[in-house]
């Protein structure tokens, strides 16, 4: 058996077993993900619930983002943990005092949940284009319809209740599942940088903004390659929720570090060496300064001024990419920085990567199975509403 | 939380024999569901559905009679480190300076400085003088300072009352019982490491030879064979004091009567087992 271990060097002094940490960079991605989910999902309900037209473009291809980011939410704890053969135990024996025993019935009912919506929002599509193939094509869409061919107006406006009945189950679901994961960390008594009631909230907000920011990214990156026009009036209602949210975030995060000072609590000459030493760059630079203060200043001023065309896609594309960084650094610090602060509060640790399945390389292919999977999910099921009642989906 | 002998040991059994076979047909149903009982890793114990397992079945013991509980007089405690080696030996832990299901801490205050130098054996400079990591020993490092005060202060699992490192656990693998100890199935731990972060002492850390977590267990294999654990047996100054705090007369229970004795962070609510004397505000 091999007995592989990744001490981390550390100063002042830190408990012995603490110098290894626990939870690696699988257990950022895993927020991450799950936060780009309840984003993306939100993103759709724009339109599927509040009706608003500007998201239509996106709308299924939102849903579609959330179903793959959500697909692979569980193979980051799967990857982390000790005896991943045994993930079920947590089902068949939730623990009901523990705040990850729900995880598997959350995901699970959200994961279904997602797969309906997806079922109802493609059907009509799905009919027209088995009746329009033949062959294997005609059994596969077919099959993908579960043989529920008929799209008369009552069966349609049957669907849209349902799609609207799930997608207003969904909004709180989607949230429930990333809220509780704030819960994870915050209702940790152990660690005062997680120990916080406003870190689900906190993990919500950031949630709902990288899950803006990735489908504006993805949108504007799919018209390019389809080479079909960007829908501006959809950029410009996307970039708006962005701002907005984006400013409540860092309220949020800033609240929750000012209290951390303010308060002071035992140890807190520790966290603040830590956060004007290693965190510095990570925390106030990337995190606030150039991942949140720069695309509100930017996306603040396009407003105001107007900004219009080529110039606002790439800004709004350039600000996304920024919130991206944002929310991958804010899981990171929280994360990973929790547990570089040690229990002792008399000494830091450094995080290293571990490699291996619970290293980087792992962690950023994990992250891109769902935009391989969303890509070939595409081409079977093209969410672009000029496509949908088209007979061939793909060029 | 104080158990009635007798009545409620009645009470228990019969809701344990029914929790037990409530177990036994859940983990059936789940094993004829997937197929393969081996996926659960633990169907010969039969207590799924169940957070609480039922009691270990020791010949001549019953949990019910006893409540353990630890003690640490820091003042004895001359860092000699016999404990760590022999808890070490006897529980098979990982022979690295980064697991330890106890360990000595050593709090320096030097002429003129307000906050004490504080390491454990751990510290590379101590393996450095020990020459291995599979050896414990202090290094002499003050030996040229100017001591104000120092002193050594053990540190293991709290097995505590509320424990925080219970109530995360996800499938209820680490669990309470009734006699006090705060012990974890091996054969359902998941290794999520959930409990290593919630636990405000760093008593636990993950085996990285099983790939599930790890703690003391008060040498539960030998406490219910009337014997005392490995660290409080070695221990040449009776720094370490281990007994039933049901029994008047144990050691514990003199222990605790003649001191004023404190936890360790009692302002997590984690509520202690193991009691300290001799403990300074910087110990935490």
């Amino acid at each position: 058996m091999d007995a592989v271990f990744h001490a981390s060097p550390y100063i002042g002094y830190v408990y012995p077993n603490e110098t290894i940490i626990p939870w690696t960079v699988m257990i950022v991605v895993y927020p991450y993900m799950t936060g780009l989910v309840a984003g993306a999902f939100s993103v759709s309900s724009m339109y599927h619930v509040f009706g608003m037209e500007s998201f239509k473009p996106v709308a299924r291809f939102a849903l579609l983002t959330a179903l793959c980011f959500m697909l692979f939410v569980p193979m980051t704890l799967l990857l982390h943990l000790g005896q991943p053969q045994r993930a079920f135990n947590a089902m068949i024996t939730p623990h009901l005092t523990s705040a990850f025993a729900a995880f598997g019935y959350f995901a699970a009912f959200y994961s279904i949940l997602l797969m309906l919506e997806t079922w109802f929002a493609f059907r009509e599509d799905n009919v027209i284009r088995a009746r329009n193939a033949t062959g294997i094509r005609r059994s596969f869409y077919r099959a993908l319809t579960l043989w529920s061919d008929d799209i008369s107006e009552k069966a349609l406006s049957f669907d849209h209740k349902w799609m609207f009945a799930l997608a207003i189950i969904g909004i709180p679901s989607a949230h429930g599942l990333h809220g509780y994961v704030g819960f994870v960390f915050g209702s940790l008594k152990s660690r005062e940088w997680w120990g916080s009631d406003m870190m689900p909230v906190i993990f919500l907000f950031s949630a709902i903004i990288s899950g803006i920011a990735v489908l504006i990214v993805l949108y504007t990156l799919v018209s390019k390659i389809r080479k079909t026009p960007i829908d501006e009036a959809c950029v410009r209602g996307m970039a708006g929720a962005l701002w907005g949210f984006l400013m409540f975030t860092l309220l949020l995060e800033g609240l929750e570090f000012a209290n951390v000072v303010y308060k002071a609590k035992e140890g807190i000459e520790v966290i603040m060496e830590y956060v004007t030493g290693p965190l510095f760059y990570r925390y106030f630079v990337f995190q606030f300064g150039v991942g949140a203060i720069v695309p509100i200043i930017v996306l603040g001023l396009m407003f105001m001024r107007s900004v219009r065309g080529k110039a606002f896609i790439v800004g709004a594309v350039i600000c996304s990419l920024l919130v991206l960084m944002n929310v991958f650094l804010m899981r990171w610090n929280v994360v990973i920085g929790g547990q570089e602060i040690a229990k002792t509060m008399r000494g830091l640790l450094t995080y290293q990567d571990p490699g291996g399945r619970e290293g980087l390389t792992a962690a950023l292919s994990v992250l891109s199975g769902p935009l391989i999977l969303l890509f070939i999910l595409t081409r079977f099921l093209p969410p672009w509403a000029e496509m949908s009642e088209e007979p061939e989906p793909t060029q | 939380m104080k158990r009635r002998p007798g009545k409620g040991k009645t009470r228990n059994t019969g809701r344990r024999a029914f929790l037990r076979s409530l177990g036994k047909a859940a983990a059936s149903v789940g094993a004829a569901l997937v197929g393969g009982a081996g996926m659960f890793g633990h169907s010969s114990t039969g207590r799924a559905a169940v957070a609480k397992p039922a009691p270990p079945e020791i010949p001549g013991y019953d949990w019910n009679k006893h409540r353990w509980g630890y003690g640490i007089d820091a003042n004895r405690c001359i860092g000699c480190l016999r404990c760590v080696e022999a808890c070490k030996a006897e529980n098979d832990v990982f022979l690295s300076a980064h697991h330890f299901r106890t360990w000595v801490e050593r709090y320096v205050w030097l002429d003129g400085e307000e906050r004490p130098r504080v390491d454990s054996h751990a510290d590379p400079g101590n393996i450095a003088a020990s020459g291995s990591e599979k050896q414990f020993r202090f290094d002499n490092r003050y030996r040229d300072e100017k001591v104000y005060k120092a002193f050594f202060v053990p540190k293991i699992c709290n097995h505590c009352r509320h424990p925080s490192c219970v109530s995360v656990c996800p499938t209820g693998a680490t669990f309470k019982t009734d006699d006090g100890a705060v012990l974890i199935d091996h054969s359902y731990c998941i290794g999520c490491q959930y409990c290593v972060q919630a636990c405000p002492y760093g008593a636990r850390f993950f085996d990285p030879r099983t790939h599930v977590t790890e703690k003391c267990t008060w040498c539960y294999h030998r406490i219910t064979k009337g014997l005392k654990p490995a660290c409080v047996e070695v221990c040449p100054v009776n720094a370490r004091i281990f007994g039933d705090l049901n029994n008047q007369a144990s050691d514990i229970s003199k222990f605790l009567r003649e001191n004023r004795v404190q936890v360790l962070k009692p302002e997590t609510g984690n509520a202690p087992t193991c009691f300290y004397v001799g403990l300074d505000k910087e110990v935490s």
